[in-house]
């Protein structure tokens, strides 16, 4: 009997067992599942809802996807209504109460840094525009930094047991990426001033960080697939505003860089946008490791001071 | 709060100039344009003061609970971001999100859509006759949905018939995550009986529902009800749940003068669905309604021709097996993908059918009901390149043999009941639709309609659907 007792007591315990061993942690997107491994180490297991190869605007709210987010206690989410096609539904199906917005089980990344083309006016017109501002906040790795600080106090809210491990983590984590920061803004100095195309406002924030310049889109508005007579309308801007490359991610339909790459005779770059964007792209360091030596690669014989335009 | 004060500072200096310069400003409308900016300066700084209050409590509230945080903050490289939050007035910020869903068609059909029947089934009413020749509006569609507070969300989906007259598509109210994977649902909601009922039309993959839809639910099933969720905690997705309801619409039936306490329909329903490698997700589902319709009824042209009322009353008894398919190369849809999609509905109906209800032929009489039903659709949508997508569909029903206790016994002639004579419809379908972006799409579809048992009808609809405001999430 006495057996019964404490095999039941530990199949009852056994939850807020696994709980202390590891928290469940959906994350939107690879670059913030990456943020999560380095933030709690072992303390989560990390899934992302998303790869590099599928663009976060378009997702099904798939079966598999509510069953993770049924089983999380954290979901960790870029906002500004980059997910607001999936994102709701995942949250509303999974009769999940600790990650419902407003929880501390619900974190989105984009509060917690400045966000850039908040539009002025919200008009469809204007393609799939975000009330919010753009979302594509995680290539400039000052907001990854930002967020790594909000995420631990969240970590450290959500599961207290591990919270003095969460800190010095995120503390060690931030100490890495301060100097690696530093290390890229040195590298990334002869692309102060390059002009390039993009594919998608994928790297407004990136382009911001560094002092490039996008002079165009290959999307003729967000959101909508570049049309031929707006490729021909992008290379006369060329021929007036030369630019160093077009660039693209790997969720993007590669022709249209190709189309102009050709015809502009620029190189076209994929850069990888995201954890796993790319062979090299395996962690958040590498991501801007692998980003900047792509994009270095375009101005072989650029001079740091160069290119005053 | 020594930055705070500078700010208000330099708020009323800044207020001060722009009143002095528009003491200068001579006409009128300098001085509303000035007023006006100084108005949004105002709001500007508000906003601002705002956002820097939040930030200082935040600052804390990060003191207070330990050195731990406070050390690893200015570890940031950057200062702390400026508010960017987008202007919102008090009044207006818990308005619910809204949208408003257009839709039209043309049609031109080789039949008239007026006397459309399914032969073999009992007719589910009006609605599921295609749509009107030549130019029609469809529904237009209002849809309020908001979080009311930290337990429940609402959702009212308002439909503006062309007619000029207004109907509740959906009104519920849902539990936000009660706990370990429940949901309460409660009011007027599409039921989880099938895949496809608790899609609203405009994610329809076809102008039309599927035959077995029009057959089986009239449509598609909405009840005024209660429905109870619960999301298993495993990998694979797994939910099971009930719903109980008043049977108000097809395949239940509203009587006038029908009064019960109880649930007139209840729907049991499964469903699992997950991942086949990167590239694919699946779900499947088996659900089973159970209605039981009073005095539910049909009109149809005896043997003499004259138009009489029928009604049915007894127990309706329906399955549903059904799953959806959906593939991208590496889950990316945004170029290509493909979507299958199919269901197999299988109804029992057993009880009283009631003739000429009101006498207008040979007289009221009333005869034992009993029917075996069943039918399929299958459908495959193609999206070939981006915007642009492809779809064939094939309906096939069977209406089996219905056992009538009036023709039976002798008291009636089987023409008296043309409509249920042996048939098994079939339909096939082809389109292809443009979407301009995810809030607009535009259809071409056609279609060789064998619902009638005298002569096919071959149809050709143009669609277009359309949604404003906010961004809609759809279901898988």
């Amino acid at each position: 009997m006495n057996l019964l007792w404490k095999c039941a007591a530990a199949l009852m315990l056994m939850p807020v067992a696994l709980q202390a061993w590891a928290i469940n942690v959906l994350a939107c997107e690879p670059e913030w599942a990456a943020l999560v491994k380095e933030l709690a180490g072992d303390k989560a297991v990390v899934f992302s809802a998303t790869t590099a190869l599928q663009n976060p605007h378009h997702i099904e709210a798939r079966p598999s996807l509510i069953a993770r987010v049924r089983n999380a206690d954290l979901v960790v989410c870029t906002g500004a209504e980059l997910e607001a096609g999936w994102l709701p539904l995942l949250l509303s199906q999974s009769g999940n109460a600790r990650i419902q917005a407003g929880r501390p089980g619900y974190f989105e990344a984009a509060q917690f840094v400045t966000r850039l083309e908040i539009p002025e006016r919200v008009d469809r017109s204007q393609g799939d525009v975000h009330a919010g501002g753009n979302p594509h906040i995680h290539t400039d790795p000052r907001n990854v930094a930002k967020v790594a600080a909000a995420l631990a106090d969240r970590l450290a809210q959500i599961d207290a047991a591990n919270a003095a491990g969460y800190r010095s983590r995120t503390a060690d984590f931030l100490d890495r990426w301060q100097a690696a920061v530093r290390k890229w803004e040195q590298q990334a100095a002869p692309l102060k001033g390059m002009a390039v195309v993009a594919h998608h406002r994928e790297w407004t924030y990136l382009a911001a960080w560094l002092g490039m310049r996008q002079v165009g889109y290959l999307e003729p508005k967000p959101g909508v697939p570049p049309t031929p007579s707006h490729l021909a309308g992008l290379l006369q801007t060329l021929q007036r505003d030369p630019a160093g490359a077009v660039v693209y991610s790997p969720y993007n339909d590669p022709r249209a860089a190709g189309f102009l790459s050709q015809r502009a005779r620029i190189p076209a770059l994929l850069l990888p946008y995201t954890v796993g964007g790319s062979e090299g792209a395996k962690d958040l360091f590498s991501l801007f490791d692998d980003t900047l030596a792509r994009l270095l690669s375009a101005r072989p014989s650029a001079k740091p001071s160069a290119n005053p335009s | 709060m020594f930055r705070m004060n500078s700010l208000l500072l330099a708020m009323s200096a800044t207020a001060a100039m722009s009143f002095s310069q528009a003491a200068c400003a001579a006409g009128d409308t300098d001085l509303s344009e000035l007023r006006e900016q100084l108005r949004q300066l105002k709001t500007q700084y508000e906003q601002r003061i705002s956002a820097l209050e939040q930030r200082l409590q935040q600052a804390e509230t990060a003191l207070g609970r330990g050195g731990e945080t406070a050390r690893s903050r200015p570890a940031a490289a950057e200062p702390s971001p400026p508010p960017a939050q987008p202007a919102r007035s008090a009044a207006n910020a818990f308005n619910p999100a809204m949208s408003l869903i257009l839709n039209g068609t043309y049609a031109r059909l080789s039949r008239d859509p007026a006397g459309y029947r399914i032969n073999g089934f009992v007719p589910t009413g009006g609605e599921v006759a295609p749509p009107e020749r030549s130019f029609s509006l469809g529904e237009s569609e209002l849809v309020l949905s908001a979080s009311i507070d930290p337990n429940f969300r609402g959702r009212l989906i308002a439909a503006i018939a062309p007619d000029n007259s207004v109907g509740v598509e959906e009104g519920y109210i849902e539990t936000l995550g009660l706990a370990s994977g429940l949901t309460l649902k409660a009011g007027r909601f599409f039921s989880a009986v099938g895949y496809q009922n608790e899609l609203h039309a405009h994610a329809w993959d076809f102008v039309d529902a599927p035959l077995a839809y029009k057959a089986f639910l009239g449509n598609q099933f909405a009840d005024d009800g209660v429905q109870v969720k619960w999301v298993a905690p495993t990998d694979i997705y797994l939910d099971v749940g009930l719903e109980l309801g008043r049977g108000r619409s097809f395949p239940g039936g509203s009587a006038a003068g029908r009064s019960r306490n109880g649930a007139a329909s209840s729907t049991l329903f499964a469903h699992v669905g997950g991942d086949i490698g990167e590239s694919t997700a699946w779900k499947l589902g088996l659900s089973h309604l159970r209605t039981s319709p009073q005095g539910r009824s049909y009109d149809d042209a005896d043997a003499s021709g004259t138009t009489v009322s029928n009604a049915f009353s007894g127990r309706s008894r329906l399955w549903a097996l059904g799953g959806v398919l959906k593939w991208a190369p590496n889950g990316n849809a945004t170029l290509t993908n493909l979507k299958l999609q199919g269901e197999y509905f299988r109804r029992r109906e057993e009880g009283s059918l009631t003739y000429d209800t009101a006498a207008a032929s040979l007289g009221t009489q009333t005869g034992s009901y009993a029917s075996r039903q069943s039918g399929w659709y299958a459908q495959g949508v193609y999206q070939f390149m981006p915007q642009w997508r492809l779809g064939y569909r094939r309906d096939r029903l069977n209406s089996g043999a219905s056992s009538l206790g009036l023709v039976d016994t002798g008291a009636l002639g089987a023409a008296n009941f043309p409509i249920l004579e042996g048939y098994k419809p079939t339909r096939s379908t082809i389109m292809v639709d443009w979407s301009g972006s995810e809030f607009s799409r535009l259809r071409l579809q056609l279609a060789h309609d064998r619902s009638r048992n005298d002569a096919g009808d071959r149809q050709l609809f143009l669609q277009y659907i359309m949604s404003l405001g906010a961004h809609g999430a759809h279901a898988f």
